[in-house]
């Protein structure tokens, strides 16, 4: 056989234009995420303890207490959405440990050997950390359907509400994929982990309102992905729950975020496996 | 005679002051099975790295089915198959899951995946199987699978990084076997690197034998023991070759990866 019967099955498929092409190799990579959880769903169903534990044990000590003032809604609606977004950063953050280990094992190799593009490749890890997130959504609610959260049940805003959590879980994984390009290896990624989720959680408005900070901390804020998500998420989630921005430009920045750091982790994910 | 599946042109890789890859001028015509023998630490790997799009050349190049391996890196891609040292099939997954992701990623028409896949699981022994979680398969079958894995877009050059490493006889013969049969199957061309001298001598039709980065030997296993000197063993020409006996062991870093990559495979 000549090498030119062996390319005849390429160029017998018509190839997709490159956007489509792109999508629908992040799907592929992205589905594979999905199938092992589906095979293997623990980890992310013990990823739902700590959200419940922060509503229920946190929540309602501080609800108690008053010492927070939430303006129109009371401090468990206030906190419910902060609760969910922290939750999906909490687990998104780890995600780049999974990247390390597909290396380790040289799955990563075969990602890397094969024609899809660096951006779809990444786009897909992107996306299948966005959808692990929705899974943390539904006990949210259910935690929060308990508990007597005066939650909004119109179908947009429910569809909004995943949109949002998706976009900034996928934002966060991204995120961690370029920190774990940047440490490669897992020992240094686990305390860098830990070290980057709190300043990440605390300077948002997650667990109280950004104008209680001091002025240094509001600017960080206002750098933060995680504060436009739980802004988003308090207007879209909570029954006349307040929103400093408009929502269309809460998407807008963490639609951003996840592009541009889709981009450098595009260009930093192939020196992994060098 | 056709253009060569693979052509090195003074292929150079340096990492700080450690030149892995020395100035490597190779063919590997159409069809051939060619062997890259060498220690650890030779530079066998980084230069099938090179080859196969994932480490960029610090100087010369190369061309693998024809595509420039820096320029035309994904016009490489899709003319190759992998199998790294490492695993590359995913064990929380199941086999026909793990050759799906391929067919897909390779764009085999949506219409042809599901029989090439019963192909591919055929071929190698596996359709009992395939619906099973890979992490509960045996070394060989792993091994077996990933060849199948790499073979699914049909490419022109097939690289096997270290094969049949931590694999007891039996399934090493059966992963000869399989690569056999492939080749005599789709003719494609088969570059492996390798320190098992009968693995080299079982399968190789030609070989280049690496020291510290360079060529320190290239000819069929006949020419280069005739080379060493009458009736050689290729153990011996492999010592004659590289100056020292085979496998003192490398870095710290080879054998935990070996170790471990045998553990996960064994």
């Amino acid at each position: 056989m000549t090498s030119l019967e062996r390319a005849a099955p390429h160029a017998a498929s018509a190839e997709p234009v490159a956007p489509v092409r792109l999508l629908l190799d992040a799907w592929t990579v992205a589905s594979a995420e999905l199938r092992k959880l589906a095979h293997d769903p623990t980890e992310v169903a013990t990823r739902a303890v700590q959200p419940i534990l922060w509503l229920v044990v946190f929540g309602q000590v501080m609800a108690q207490s008053r010492v927070i003032e939430t303006g129109s809604v009371g401090y468990m609606d206030f906190l419910a959405p902060g609760v969910l977004a922290q939750s999906a950063l909490f687990s998104a953050i780890f995600f780049g440990i999974a990247v390390i280990w597909e290396r380790d094992l040289g799955v990563l190799h075969k990602y890397l050997v094969s024609p899809a593009s660096r951006e779809a490749l990444v786009a897909g890890k992107a996306l299948a950390g966005g959808l692990r997130a929705l899974v943390q959504a539904f006990v949210v609610y259910l935690a929060a359907v308990l508990i007597g959260i005066h939650l909004r049940w119109e179908l947009p805003s429910l569809v909004g509400v995943a949109l949002v959590v998706v976009l900034g879980a996928a934002g966060f994984a991204t995120f961690s994929l370029i920190v774990a390009c940047v440490v490669r290896t897992r020992e240094r990624f686990m305390g860098i982990g830990q070290v980057l989720t709190m300043p990440l959680f605390f300077a948002s408005s997650a667990i109280y309102p950004i104008s209680l900070m001091p002025g240094w901390l509001q600017v960080f804020a206002h750098l933060n992905p995680l504060t436009y998500q739980v802004d988003a998420l308090r207007a879209l989630m909570i029954d006349g729950g307040p929103s400093t921005y408009p929502i269309p430009l809460d998407i807008a920045v963490l639609a951003g975020t996840v592009v541009v750091l889709v981009a450098i982790a595009s260009r930093l994910y192939p020196r992994l496996a060098q | 005679m056709t253009a060569p599946a693979i052509e090195c042109a003074a292929l150079t890789r340096r990492f700080d002051a450690l030149t892995a890859v020395d100035a490597l001028t190779l063919q590997v015509a159409d069809g051939e099975v060619f062997g890259l023998l060498g220690p650890n630490g030779a530079g066998k790997t980084t230069t099938i790295k090179m080859l196969i799009t994932l480490l960029d050349p610090t100087s010369g190049g190369a061309r693998v089915a024809g595509h420039d391996i820096v320029r035309d890196a994904r016009a490489v891609r899709r003319s190759i198959g992998y199998v790294p040292q490492l695993l590359s099939s995913d064990g929380t997954l199941s086999a026909r899951e793990n050759l799906d992701i391929s067919t897909r990623l390779y764009h085999v028409p949506r219409g042809e995946r599901r029989q090439r896949i019963d192909e591919a699981l055929e071929f190698m022994g596996l359709s009992e199987v395939g619906d099973k979680l890979v992490r509960t398969f045996s070394g060989g079958m792993i091994r077996r699978l990933e060849i199948a894995q790499a073979m699914l877009h049909r490419p022109a050059v097939l690289f096997l990084d270290e094969p049949t490493v931590g694999l007891d006889p039996v399934a090493r013969r059966a992963v000869w076997e399989h690569v056999r049969r492939l080749r005599e199957r789709d003719g494609t061309t088969v570059m492996l690197t390798t320190h098992y001298m009968d693995e080299a001598a079982e399968l190789c039709e030609r070989l280049g034998i690496m020291h510290l980065g360079k060529l320190a030997a290239l000819g069929t296993p006949a020419e280069l023991a005739a080379q060493v000197g009458p009736g050689a063993t290729l153990d011996a020409v492999f010592t004659h070759f590289t100056g020292s006996g085979l496998d003192e062991g490398g870095s710290y870093r080879d054998v935990a990866r070996t170790r471990r990559t045998a553990r996960r495979l064994g």
